[in-house]
């Protein structure tokens, strides 16, 4: 998708009416494309090389790259060191914060921190406990929960202040989205949550991996029920599962994750197991995108990012459209713009 | 106690019942307790909840109960302190992410708030973050200058 109006790399792109950022995702979901998300797994390093090349990857592929804040409570780059970066190349970064690590204060300082850096989408998110990663000892702060996280950041946003009534001179221009998991327990309540979510201030959704249509099935029909389809850009969790261990492995340490048996058979049964799980994945992208309600895909592919790329192109869901990224709109030799053949 | 807090989950609508009268009665108390001061007042309160609440729902004592719109469920047993639901991480068998022996505090808020009138519905309330100033402090106190709008709901 080209928009007439492109700016240089890591401008903000003129806000339209009805809009909240001057953001490239927000743009792409309301112009009602099928949007692809992918998930970059932030470096143990201080280099800012290796984010780039871990965004590289996802080149005319993805329409916006989520930013991981210490996902499963492991600590890495930060998610606000990271989406600066990728601001500054142009890229559309999605912002993840966790309540886990930091409190009010910090959490509302780095809104407005990252926004002024560019970053125009926030992921609200609970965090992990602190018991599932790599720093057991320590302190969880969960000062904030998802839902008041949002309505915080909105209230930045939106009437302009801090919570503590505090005025800010300037408002961050956030598109802001939260996490649901149809999969996890009590699932006569995950479609209600979401409509709290949306009415907290919500306006895309990213769900945790489903590897189980009958459920995601169920949870759409129980949003449609309760008047919530439509109401948020939904973008369901897939991702490639990499062998039958591997699947087991992740439904038993990873939280809130369910896999069906089903599944791990196949994977079990297959020859090349690790293609099998692409082939999977990418029968989950098809199934999501036919469902009502459903808007894009988010692409969680834990250290194998290298097969975001493929899994996108087989799964057929953009149609021919190629995703912004830098370099994409230079002219060719011939004097042609690449995107003229290519544009949606 | 686990099992107490499991037992008043069962039993939400009569706890609820018993709650909603408490807070007639205390309402009603309101020009006494103004004549000996909230000041005074504050900490034989706070210690009653102390023990009652402590007992029956393992109370945190966050001093802002939100107990009739979770279920009779105590929020700030849920590790992360969630106030809003439960997380994404909530276990097959509806155990705590973090704590594998411990049923989820929203799982079984959301069993207790079927069995209140209207449960449902205050689950959907949005509540705001905790003032975390309030901690220690009589709830129930504050419940009541708020029912009687002396002071304001945030």
């Amino acid at each position: 998708m080209r928009f007439g109006d492109e700016p240089l790399p890591g401008d903000p792109l003129p806000m339209l009416p009805g809009h909240v950022s001057p953001g490239r995702f927000e743009r792409v979901l309301r112009a009602g494309a099928f949007a692809v998300t992918a998930e970059l797994a932030p470096p143990d390093s201080a280099n800012a090389d290796d984010v780039y090349a871990r965004a590289r990857i996802f080149d005319g592929y993805v329409d916006a790259i989520n930013a991981t804040d210490g996902s499963g409570a492991n600590c890495h780059m930060s998610s606000m060191g990271v989406c600066s970066l990728l601001t500054r190349a142009g890229y559309a970064p999605i912002m993840q914060i966790s309540c886990r690590d930091r409190n009010r204060i910090g959490i509302q300082g780095d809104i407005l921190g990252a926004a002024a850096m560019g970053v125009c989408n926030i992921l609200c998110l609970t965090g992990d406990g602190v018991q599932a990663g790599d720093h057991p000892q320590a302190k969880p702060v969960f000062d904030l929960d998802s839902l008041s996280l949002l309505g915080i950041a909105r209230t930045l946003r939106d009437e302009q202040r801090f919570q503590s009534g505090r005025k800010l001179t300037t408002a961050p221009r956030v598109f802001l989205g939260a996490a649901e998991n149809p999969s996890a327990l009590p699932h006569d309540w995950r479609a209600m949550r979401l409509i709290k979510k949306i009415e907290a201030g919500a306006q895309f959704i990213q769900t945790q991996y489903c590897y189980d249509m009958p459920l995601l099935r169920a949870f759409l029909q129980r949003l449609e029920d309760l008047g919530g389809l439509d109401r948020v850009f939904l973008l369901i969790g897939v991702g490639p599962l990499r062998s039958a261990k591997a699947a087991e492995w992740m439904r038993q340490n990873v939280p809130g994750i369910h896999i069906p048996d089903a599944l791990i058979e196949r994977l079990r049964g297959a020859q090349d197991a690790a293609r099998e799980g692409r082939n999977i994945c990418i029968e989950l992208i098809q199934e999501a995108r036919a469902m009502k309600g459903v808007h894009g895909v988010h692409v969680m592919a834990y250290r194998q990012e290298e097969t975001v790329a493929e899994i996108i192109d087989r799964s057929g869901v953009l149609e021919g459209r190629v995703p912004w990224y830098p370099g994409r709109d230079r002219q060719t030799p011939q004097g042609t713009d690449t995107q003229d053949k290519v544009a949606s | 106690m686990y099992r107490v807090r499991l037992w008043s989950v069962r039993h939400a609508r009569g706890l609820n019942r018993v709650y909603r009268l408490l807070e007639d009665i205390l309402t009603a108390l309101r020009p006494l307790m103004r004549r000996v001061g909230d000041e005074r007042l504050e900490r034989p309160m706070a210690m009653l909840e102390r023990g009652t609440k402590g007992f029956l729902f393992d109370c945190k004592m966050c001093g802002q109960c939100v107990l009739s719109s979770t279920g009779m469920s105590c929020p700030m047993n849920c590790p992360k302190q969630l106030r809003n639901g439960p997380c994404g991480g909530v276990r097959a068998d509806g155990n705590c992410e973090v704590l594998p022996d411990m049923k989820c505090v929203w799982v079984a808020a959301w069993e207790g708030s079927q069995r209140i009138p209207d449960g449902v519905v205050s689950l959907q309330k949005v509540q705001f973050a905790v003032d975390r100033r309030l901690e220690g402090r009589s709830s129930w106190l504050r419940a009541v200058r708020q029912r009687l709008g002396e002071e304001s709901a945030r």
